[in-house]
């Protein structure tokens, strides 16, 4: 593929960066990413992964966008309220980049479509705000083998890692082996600084760009708890975890599990961002 | 003082929601020692919401000064008050005053968290 001079004004900023070049930014064009909702984290990896030049972005989410959706997730607008998200997404991030083909998917996202549909991508995004995605989506990345580059987000806290059991790096099970039971936060608890999402929404965009270009030391193995109250970050260092029940010596999950999805107190005011973690 | 407020055709407002009329007293009927200086009314109102506009109400108010809440979406009875501890406002009274209400008796505080 030979740049055009658009591309090459476009791209010139990163192609100068040592380790990108042009062979860098073909990889670019060439790379497939799938996210997991265009939310609080999915809008502004999915900008910056456009703006980058990543050749085919998917996006899944089966919602519409609410008004309350617009002080964090911004991929839309407020003449978005209405139509679905990833119609929503795909529109703004066409008119960023149109060179980016954006892949939508608006149905629901469970057991029996997940891995079909992320078979068609080089590497996943988690940007879901409940556990039973977050489970889901960890699994068929196990399962088809794709990196999955995880961020969390809750109030003014982040977490960010990136999941390569394929590799011998760990999975999000190794942290934590099955969904919490009980604990449905309060109307309090379940609050969201909107730049917090983008923070980290913009981590898992850089830790996307590294995987792909093969640069850089990647999150595997480190797991990163960031405080926006007081700006300060915190690496905790993760092995792979021997009695993992998916990707350990002795996994007793052996196909996808569609866990019920917990109503939390939100949820009944459109909003589920607050099973994030 | 006295202050009734009926809200509606907000966000988060419940299609079923209908609207009591403004309760026309300063002193709670269940908690009766205690002066009433402004009261809410979240009827039709869900969660988030409702934690939001009695927290705003709270900020309007003196330091001291008692807010009762009225809200009918059962959930926002628990929510509200705990996330009002939360943010160290004094729960003084949560308590079911008919088939479809709760009343949240909260006075404001000077402490706050954060």
């Amino acid at each position: 593929m030979k740049f055009t001079e658009q591309q090459i004004q476009r791209y010139s900023r990163q192609i100068i960066l040592p380790g990108i070049g042009g062979k860098g930014q073909r990889k670019l064009a060439d790379a497939k990413v799938f996210i997991m909702g265009a939310g609080g984290l999915g809008s502004p990896a999915a900008l910056y992964l456009a703006a980058a030049g990543v050749g085919t972005i998917g996006l899944a989410d089966f919602d519409r966008v609410e008004l309350h959706n617009l002080q964090r997730q911004i991929l839309h607008r407020t003449c978005d309220v209405g139509l679905l998200k990833v119609e929503s997404g795909k529109r703004t991030l066409e008119s960023l980049n149109p060179e980016v083909k954006v892949e939508v998917h608006s149905e629901r996202i469970t057991s029996s479509n997940i891995r079909e549909i992320i078979r068609g991508y080089d590497l996943c995004l988690d940007g879901s705000d409940n556990f039973p995605t977050r489970f889901l989506l960890n699994d068929a990345c196990f399962f088809e083998k794709k990196t999955l580059i995880s961020g969390a987000i809750l109030r003014f806290h982040g977490q960010l890692s990136t999941f390569k059991p394929h590799a011998g790096g760990h999975c999000y099970r190794c942290l934590f082996p099955e969904p919490p039971q009980d604990h449905v936060p309060n109307c309090q608890e379940a609050g969201i600084l909107g730049a917090v999402a983008g923070i980290i929404g913009l981590f898992q965009a850089n830790e996307a760009l590294k995987e792909i270009l093969g640069i850089g030391k990647s999150m595997v193995g480190r797991f990163l708890q960031f405080d926006a109250s007081d700006l300060s970050f915190q690496e905790i260092k993760i092995q792979r975890n021997p009695n993992c029940p998916l990707c350990g010596e002795n996994p007793t999950i052996r196909e996808l599990i569609d866990y019920p999805h917990q109503p939390c107190r939100t949820e009944a005011a459109g909003d589920s961002q607050c099973c994030t973690w | 003082m006295l202050e009734s407020e009926i809200e509606g055709g907000l966000v988060g407002e419940r299609k079923d929601s209908s609207h009591a009329p403004g309760f026309q007293v300063d002193r709670s009927p269940e908690f009766p020692s205690v002066h009433v200086d402004r009261e809410l009314n979240l009827k039709g109102k869900v969660c988030p919401y409702t934690f939001v506009e009695s927290m705003l109400a709270l900020e309007e108010m003196e330091i001291g000064e008692v807010l009762r809440v009225i809200v009918d979406y059962a959930p926002s009875a628990c929510d509200v008050p705990k996330s009002l501890t939360s943010e160290g406002y004094d729960i003084l009274e949560v308590s079911k005053i008919n088939e479809t209400d709760w009343a949240i008796i909260v006075r404001n505080t000077e402490f706050k968290e954060g």
